[in-house]
């Protein structure tokens, strides 16, 4: 088994954390994993990712373009950006929110997400679309991360874990007073 | 022996543990911070000192001191620290060492979070030093214990060079038991002014030993396990010589190859060069591609060597323009440069028409920075006159963006109080700022700030004190009074510092309060000389948030004032409107004073 999954998003808004959490559950499930991500300038509201690859003899941790089993990305322009890490048959699942740039909200060009979503419905048969804002209001803000690895979960894009390896993992690495909306968090998708 | 998944500089960390080391010293910087603070978090005993000094001089001269004394010793860094710590490594090489010191110095290619690509290896010939070069996670846990033990067998500090991608790279790799550890007991200082004290007698002769010593190394590390050829099966003309992390995509793309795959040269000490293992790498070829990282090494190294070995050999790279000169390399670039040189065919990427909108995302100040506020008090204040504003490096390089745009120069720690100076001194009518964050500041504006008084410049100096070494992830410096060894101690007060150097007119205030901070400003840059505000308000990250902004959509009347004034990433435009992300907002307040309508309030607390 291999798989490559890349996480993507706006720095501040938890890719790190989910890519923590995915890489203690398919740990403790015996997997090999070896992971980079950016740390630096860019976590202050940049472009941020982070590559993930489970399985065997693995050497470098980065992903070949169009080498991705799933893209999570956590801002549909974001998502744009990456998109050609994806295998043309790999899952995607994009939190449909945006995150405006300063630049975009000076600049008036109008970025809603909605163009951003249409392109991605056009070039990616195997989309899932996390509704980030109504799971915000409904949770908070913070619970993204595990909001959109329900997703992956839920759409068979995790298929080497289960729901209880990554409420597992949860609550090996977040603080005992977070699990309970963090294990909501995680079945926000399923539920939906 | 047990196992762990740990980032590149978590397993560095713990090998220095395992190589028994007394003394670990640095100075934060991306991508070579958490190495030191691994140490630090494993060091409940307190069996070894651990700290944050000032600067990678002040530093890299504990460390010294240490392995002097017969103590293995760690000094860890960025590749730009290197710079600053330059002057006592040069003679250190020449004095030696007498414990096993380690120099750990991180590149960064890209670069990601740096000013300069610059090459760490280069550093490693122009000193005389051995470098090492990892090219993984696992290999880096192995290397550096290797990297202690050289060290000690020739008496000499070695360079330890990682790059981003292993510095910030996880694997599960096996990792030594506490019981499993070497364990290092220095006798202390022994006198012997002969062999400590520098003079240009010593210095000569030690130049002759370190070439002598250097010369026979080459065969040493030839040898040396981690420097090594992968035979190939495929093409018998060709080969590939590369190091560090650009190995682990080699590796990776001749893998696929299987059997075509050519022959591959790793080069894991480029300082000295393992010129006997290259002569026989070199044997029998046409043309080899050098894939590396920041500059041409190998590939000049190779080119000296066919010279003087008489070997037909073409090498390629940078030089040639095989390669991109600058940038980091990926798995893909890695994979196009030795397809392209091999003539097989080159992988193609997905087509993928353009995106409907280019979305750029520069960093920016996180949204309820204190240090937003103290741009937009000067500038306020300074309306209409005529002003440059001196940045520094740390998060507050990022006053430079839009619509702040407050940030006319930055070149390196410390630097904007004297190029202010120098600004100042030929620019008529001009009033110089200089801004500089709290750790910036004992790192590197001390003597700056010192130079200003003495030689009369006219400036302001504004000091962004947040409490934190924020850019690099929140270490403590000698202004917050807290160690790495877990101690709270009387902190350096900046004011205090400031006056005792002789700047008269220091003030220290909140920025978030912005109608005072206007006047202060004000009134400061009115006066004459070197003169200081500190602006005080703790980095957003190590505080709960203040509260929330809200916008009343029935008073906003959509001319984004909040907006194009002060460019909070919280702040968003949408359906004509402003609205607040309450994922970002700190309810700071900066905001509510801009609108026209007095459209914005804060809710305190509330979360
Ligand atoms: S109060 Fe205003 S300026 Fe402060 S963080 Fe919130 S939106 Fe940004
Ligand atoms: S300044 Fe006030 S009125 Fe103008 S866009 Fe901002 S909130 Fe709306």
């Amino acid at each position: 088994m291999q798989k490559n999954i890349l996480l993507t998003g706006v720095g501040g808004q938890g890719t790190v954390l989910a890519s923590k959490l995915l890489a203690a559950a398919a740990l403790s499930k015996g997997y090999e994993v070896t992971s980079a991500e950016t740390i630096g300038m860019a976590q202050k509201g940049g472009s941020v990712f982070s590559h993930l690859r489970v399985g065997e003899g693995l050497a470098s941790p980065m992903i070949p373009k169009g080498g991705a089993d799933l893209l999570l990305a956590f801002e549909p322009a974001e998502a744009v950006r990456m998109l050609g890490y994806l295998k043309p048959e790999g899952h995607l699942v994009v939190n449909s929110a945006p995150v405006q740039p300063v630049t975009a909200a000076l600049s008036g060009i109008g970025y809603t997400g909605q163009e951003m979503l249409d392109y991605l419905r056009a070039h990616s048969p195997r989309l899932t679309i996390v509704d980030g804002r109504q799971a915000a209001a409904k949770l908070t803000p913070k619970a993204l991360n595990v909001v959109m690895l329900g997703a992956a979960l839920a759409c068979g894009a995790l298929d080497f874990l289960s729901r209880e390896d990554m409420l597992a993992a949860i609550r090996s690495k977040v603080k005992p007073q977070y699990v309970a909306i963090n294990e909501q968090a995680l079945d926000h998708a399923a539920g939906q | 022996m047990h196992k762990e998944y740990l980032m590149g500089n978590e397993a560095m960390g713990l090998a220095a543990l395992a190589a028994g080391v007394r003394v670990v010293a640095g100075y934060p910087g991306t991508p070579s911070t958490e190495v030191l603070e691994t140490i630090a978090r494993h060091n409940e005993a307190k069996r070894i000192h651990v700290e944050w000094s000032t600067n990678e001089k002040a530093g890299l001269e504990v460390a010294a001191g240490a392995a002097l004394s017969g103590a293995r010793a760690l000094v860890t860094m960025k590749q730009v620290g290197l710079n600053v710590a330059t002057d006592p490594l040069m003679s250190l090489a020449y004095i030696g060492v007498k414990g096993g010191m380690v120099v750990l110095v991180a590149d960064d290619p890209g670069p990601i979070s740096s000013q300069t690509e610059q090459d760490t290896r280069h550093f490693a010939s122009y000193a005389k030093l051995p470098c090492f070069n990892p090219s993984g996670v696992a290999e880096s846990y192995e290397m550096l214990q290797e990297a202690f033990a050289f060290s000690e067998k020739y008496s000499t500090p070695v360079l330890f060079n990682p790059t981003t991608r292993v510095d910030h790279g996880y694997a599960t790799i096996s990792v030594k038991d506490e019981e499993e550890y070497y364990i290092c007991q220095p006798e202390g200082f022994r006198r012997d002014p002969s062999k400590w004290v520098i003079f240009p007698r010593l210095s000569y002769q030690a130049h002759l030993k370190l070439e002598k010593r250097n010369a026979g190394l080459t065969q040493v590390l030839s040898a040396y396990p981690r420097n090594e050829v992968l035979p190939g099966g495929g093409d018998s003309r060709r080969g590939i010589a590369t190091h560090g992390i650009s190995f682990a995509y080699t590796r990776e793309v001749l893998a696929e190859q299987g059997e075509k795959a050519p022959r591959a040269l790793k080069v894991a000490t480029p300082f000295p060069f393992p010129e006997e293992l290259a002569v026989s790498f070199l044997q029998g070829l046409e043309e080899v591609l050098c894939i590396e990282e920041l500059d041409p090494v190998i590939e000049r190294e190779l080119t000296y060597i066919c010279g003087k070995y008489h070997l037909p050999v073409k090498i390629r790279g940078k030089l040639t323009g095989d390669v991109r000169q600058a940038g980091e390399n990926t798995r893909d670039s890695v994979a196009a440069d030795i397809a392209a040189f091999m003539g097989w065919e080159v992988p193609t990427e997905r087509e993928l028409p353009a995106p409907p909108l280019q979305i750029q995302r520069p960093p920016v100040l996180c949204a309820g920075c204190p240090h937003r506020a103290s741009f937009y008090a000067v500038k306020v204040a300074m309306q209409g006159q005529k002003c440059v504003f001196c940045g520094d490096i740390g998060c507050y390089t990022l006053g430079n963006a839009m619509p702040l745009d407050m940030v006319d120069t930055c070149l390196c720690m410390g630097a904007g109080v004297n190029m202010a100076q120098g600004i100042g001194a030929v620019t008529p009518g001009v009033k110089c700022f200089a801004f500089v964050g709290d750790s910036t500041f004992f790192a590197a504006a001390l003597t700056g700030a010192v130079n200003g008084v003495y030689n009369q410049a006219d400036l302001t100096l504004v000091i962004l004190d947040n409490s934190t070494t924020a850019m690099t992830g929140h270490q403590p410096h000698p202004g917050t009074g807290r160690t790495m060894m877990g101690a709270q101690v009387e902190p350096v007060s900046i004011t205090a510092a400031l006056q005792g150097l002789g700047v008269k007119h220091v003030v220290t205030l909140d920025p978030l309060n912005l109608q005072a901070a206007v006047a202060a400003v004000r009134e400061t840059a009115a006066l004459p000389g070197v003169k200081a505000i500190i602006f005080k308000s703790p980095c957003i990250a190590l505080e709960k948030p203040r509260g929330m902004a809200a916008v009343d959509g029935e008073k906003c009347i959509g001319c984004k004032k909040c907006i194009r004034s002060i460019g909070c990433p919280a702040l968003t435009a949408a359906g004509g409107k402003v609205a607040i992300d309450p994922a970002q907002c700190t309810g700071c307040g900066l905001c509510t004073g801009l609108c026209p309508t007095g459209a914005i309030s804060v809710t305190e607390g509330g979360r």
